[in-house]
């Protein structure tokens, strides 16, 4: 009895040293001057003349106050947590505000933070091997992190920001804490990947909407698409892409060209075929050869006219745009030569999903074009499933 | 009398706000594994039969004989007998609960009367292999309940093999697969038409039998969208399978079109009525032109589940294909009932013999208890209970039904907790939990969450206002506590068998164990 139950406690003691060792470690970051364009009515707050300008309009920040009520979900978890962020704006201000007691990284902010100052903290983030980086912002700054430390962390943005065209973003502030808090007690332990979209804004602000895809950051796995069920689990997307990829390539004919656009579902394809790729860009394919890689409008056109092509594609972005986001390559010249009955279009069961019963989109630039391209599509969804879902114009 | 209410009408029922399950903490009865431990003696075998028999053992073939003993558990009876009776209170059965929370799955009352027919040796003690002429009256049962079905249903021939809800769905794709062969389309035909709201099961056996699976959507009404039909059908559709109502609750009144659509295209048409409480003497599968149906008699016509069986899912034809049923039929030439295995086309067999006869028997007593009169009123019943529940719960803040802009229901409403998990991030998934420690079970729904944050209920027939009212308590309450103490909520349960169970495993085929031997396996390479 009495060895017994030294033992026990020999274990807990080191169950206690564990749980220091294994306290999670929750990266922090605001980009302060995230949303202050929206609230005057500009489209982005990217540059420092439309900050000024923003400023001069009286655009207050509100970055930090989406930050805190982010914080709030997390605070039950404050003695479980190590919570590592920034100076003052960019995280630390609001993290003592609440009741933190923070670890804060050194460096010299001026007083107007930069791109540089965002692309600099997620990379020491990465250096302080952080579980998962929370950052408020909006496509910018996820563009930010995405080009400084790409899927290498697990990241959740907290929507602050007036564009939120990327998938990395909780629906609401208190959501993307709840989703942090589960993510760090293990509640969620699997990871997505998520489309970074950004907008130019220059052109946003003359009415055209030009969104391109950056890249992916690696987000929480969102539980609503993945519940457990009675008919078994969904299992992951990997999977899900895996299975399109096979049900893609088994249709192929040597009859004609696929010209691949982008995202991970369409690249799953290109793994397939063993082809090397681009994840970002339109690809061309034929009998199982790449023709061309990350190709613009112009090359599209050279390579594909007169021959018989499809178009293989997937909606990009949380908004469902079959067209027009991020694959604005695949111009109405280039579509008009396939012919709408030439567009297979493939999508994950947990993209589909997201959608929340939202038709598709087209946005070609062309109304009478999206007109033509709207309707009912077959979207390939796994190997021999496929679904009915309708297409909009704008 | 401290937590008992009065509702209007004189509802009166008590939320059990104290209940709390019992919890044994019992092992796996492998872990009972005593060496030489038995539970039960047999006796010796008596000389005269030895020297008949032998040793019982030589007999079999040599291939078909073990090398060794089953690595089977020995437990006395009494440690047996516990063992089992302990984890029966672990469960939250339907005759312990007010199992309204399962829609889609809703088992409602079946008469223990009927326990006492099926117990009884006329009934325990025949053998399917006996010579027909002893089992008339099985028989005749079983052609009376075919006979009822027809009446219910419209279509021509039923057969009560298949061993439940899927296994009819099985035969209902095995009979769209021979049809199409025969005709000589088999091979180009390879596609089954469902919509995303009918049972997974559809879907999922379309696939085991090799089809490709195209799936319908909804419309901003909630029905499966006619137009993605439209775009659907082709000269690979075999056939359609789908529910009315769906999983939401909505009855599909444009069924007929459906039907049309397809047969246009060369398909056949299969009717999931896997749940029929709120049509039975109302609508007919026959009138929506299909050409088969199913019923689950575990579920619209009273019999008891079994625990994933012994089941039965009640399968009818349309005249025109009673030859491809599966065999054997029981026919009745005015004088003696016999088992028909002579049909040309038929698909074999989906069970053994022909079917759950317990089963059968306590369907067949309900549906004489009710009477034609009685089987309407269930259904009406069951929709006015459906209706009054809907009601109450689109009361609740934080509440809704799935489109709003669809009124009326037919035996079930899919709903959403998505304002309430807006509002306070307690999601459906915690609402589950903390139902629990009230007694009760709340099913969210079926895969995928088209609706967001759902929650499925089927109060049937079966339950009183005042159990009613009293499931209603528990969900009035937890909403109350969602807006006021969140975070009681999300910790649930508190009185149940068990706390959070972590769900990722079951993703990740590497942390299955279904045997025990699997899970010792597992857990040695995982140490």
């Amino acid at each position: 009895m009495g060895s017994h139950m030294a033992g026990l406690s020999e274990e807990a003691e080191k169950g206690g040293v564990n749980r220091a060792l294994n306290r999670k470690k929750l990266g922090f970051l605001i980009n302060p001057i995230a949303g202050m364009g929206g609230r005057v009515g500009l489209k982005g707050t990217d540059g420092r003349e439309v900050l000024e300008k923003a400023i001069a309009l009286g655009a207050q920040p509100w970055a930090r106050e989406r930050a805190l009520e982010a914080l709030k979900p997390l605070l039950r978890l404050k003695d479980e947590i190590e919570l590592v962020t920034y100076p003052s704006p960019m995280g630390e201000n609001v993290a003592l505000n609440i009741g933190f007691s923070p670890k804060v990284i050194q460096a010299d902010l001026r007083e107007a933070t930069t791109e540089k100052d965002t692309k600099r903290a997620a990379k020491a983030m990465l250096d302080e091997k952080v579980d998962l980086l929370l950052f408020a912002g909006g496509d910018g700054t996820a563009r930010d992190i995405c080009s400084a430390v790409g899927t290498s962390l697990v990241s959740l943005g907290i929507p602050a920001g007036v564009k939120i065209h990327s998938g990395v973003f909780a629906s609401h502030p208190v959501r993307a804490g709840e989703l942090a808090a589960l993510f760090l007690q293990r509640s969620i332990q699997r990871t997505m990947e998520a489309e970074v979209m950004d907008v130019d804004e220059e052109e946003l602000r003359r009415e055209i909407v030009s969104a391109r895809l950056y890249g992916y950051l690696k987000i929480p796995h969102v539980e609503r698409f993945l519940q457990r069920t009675k008919t078994g689990s969904t299992g992951n997307e990997k999977y899900n892409q895996e299975a399109i990829a096979a049900e893609v390539v088994a249709d192929m004919s040597d009859e004609f060209y696929y010209l691949v656009g982008p995202g991970t579902t369409t690249s799953a394809i290109m793994q397939k075929l063993g082809l090397d790729h681009s994840l970002l860009g339109v690809d061309l394919v034929w009998r199982n050869n790449l023709l061309g890689k990350d190709l613009n409008e112009e090359q599209i056109l050279e390579k594909i006219i007169g021959k018989p092509t499809k178009l293989i594609l997937t909606p990009i972005g949380g908004q469902g745009f079959l067209l027009g986001r991020g694959n604005q390559q695949i111009s109405p010249e280039v579509i008009n030569q396939i012919g709408k009955g030439n567009i297979i279009v493939v999508a994950t069961k947990q993209k589909i999903h997201s959608l929340n019963s939202r038709p598709l989109l087209v946005d070609t630039g062309e109304d009478s074009l999206d007109k033509n391209l709207a309707g009912y599509y077959r979207i390939t969804t796994g190997y021999r499933e496929a679904i009915i879902y309708k297409v909009n114009s704008l | 009398m401290s937590g008992r209410k009065t509702m209007e009408n004189n509802s009166t029922f008590k939320l059990r706000e104290k209940f709390h399950q019992a919890k044994w903490d019992e092992p796996i009865i492998f872990e009972l594994h005593t060496p030489g431990e038995k539970g039960v003696l047999v006796p010796e075998v008596e000389q005269e039969i030895q020297e008949a028999v032998g040793d019982g053992i030589s007999a079999i073939p040599e291939n078909m004989r073990r090398k060794s003993n089953p690595a089977l558990p020995e437990v006395s009876q009494m440690r047996v007998l516990k063992h089992f009776l302990r984890l029966s209170q672990h469960t939250l059965g339907a005759d312990f609960n007010i199992d309204i929370g399962q829609g889609t799955c809703t088992m409602k009352y079946s008469p223990k009367i009927n326990e006492t027919f099926v117990r009884s040796p006329k009934a325990a003690a025949i053998h399917p292999c006996q010579d027909q002429d002893t089992v008339q009256g099985a028989l005749e049962i079983i052609y009376k309940l075919d006979s009822f079905l027809q009446e219910i249903s419209g279509m021509d021939k039923f057969t009560f093999q298949p061993g439940g809800g899927a296994a009819a769905i099985l035969v209902m794709v095995s009979i769209i697969q021979k049809y199409q062969e025969l005709r000589g389309e088999g091979q180009e035909r390879d596609e089954i038409i469902t919509t995303i709201f009918s049972h997974p099961s559809d879907a999922a056996v379309a696939a085991v039998k090799g089809y490709k699976v195209i799936t319908l959507y909804p419309d901003d009404l909630g029905l499966p969208d006619i137009e993605a039909l439209k775009k659907a059908v082709s000269e690979k559709t075999a056939g359609l399978l789908i529910t009315n109502p769906e999983d939401t609750g909505i009855f599909n009144s444009k069924i007929q079109e459906f039907t049309k659509i397809v047969h246009d295209a060369g398909g056949l048409c299969g009717y999931d009525q896997a749940n029929a409480n709120g049509l039975l003497g109302i609508t007919r599968a026959k009138e929506a032109d299909f050409d088969m149906c199913f019923f689950n008699l575990h579920k619209s016509f009273s019999s008891p589940h079994g625990c994933g069986g012994p089941a039965t899912g009640a399968l009818g034809v349309c005249e025109s294909l009673i030859d491809y049923m599966p065999i054997p039929l029981v026919d009745f030439d005015g004088n003696k009932y016999s088992l028909n295995h002579n049909l040309s086309h038929s698909i074999g067999k989906v069970r053994g013999f022909y079917g759950v006869f317990p089963a059968v028997l306590r369907a067949y007593a309900w549906v004489m208890s009710m009477g034609a009169e009685g089987l309407k009123e269930v259904a009406e019943v069951a929709v006015l209970n459906n209706n009054y529940v809907m009601k109450k719960i689109q009361e609740l803040k934080g509440a809704a039904i799935s489109y709003p802009k669809t009124q009326g229901r037919i035996e079930q409403v899919r709903y959403t907790w998505e304002k309430l998990t807006e509002d306070t991030g307690v999601s459906t998934e915690d609402i589950t939990n903390r139902m629990v420690d009230f007694g009760f079970h709340l099913w969210s729904s079926h895969h995928p969450w088209v609706v967001p944050q759902p929650f499925t209920i089927e109060p049937t027939e079966s339950y009183s206002k005042a159990e009613l009212d009293e499931y209603l308590a528990g969900l009035e309450k937890t909403v109350r506590e969602a807006y006021e103490d969140p975070d009681k909520v999300k910790n649930a349960p508190y009185q149940s068998v068990s706390h959070k169970i972590d769900h990722h495993p079951l993703d990740d085929p590497e942390k299955w164990a279904v045997t025990w031997r699997a899970y010792l396996k597992k857990q040695k390479k995982g140490e």
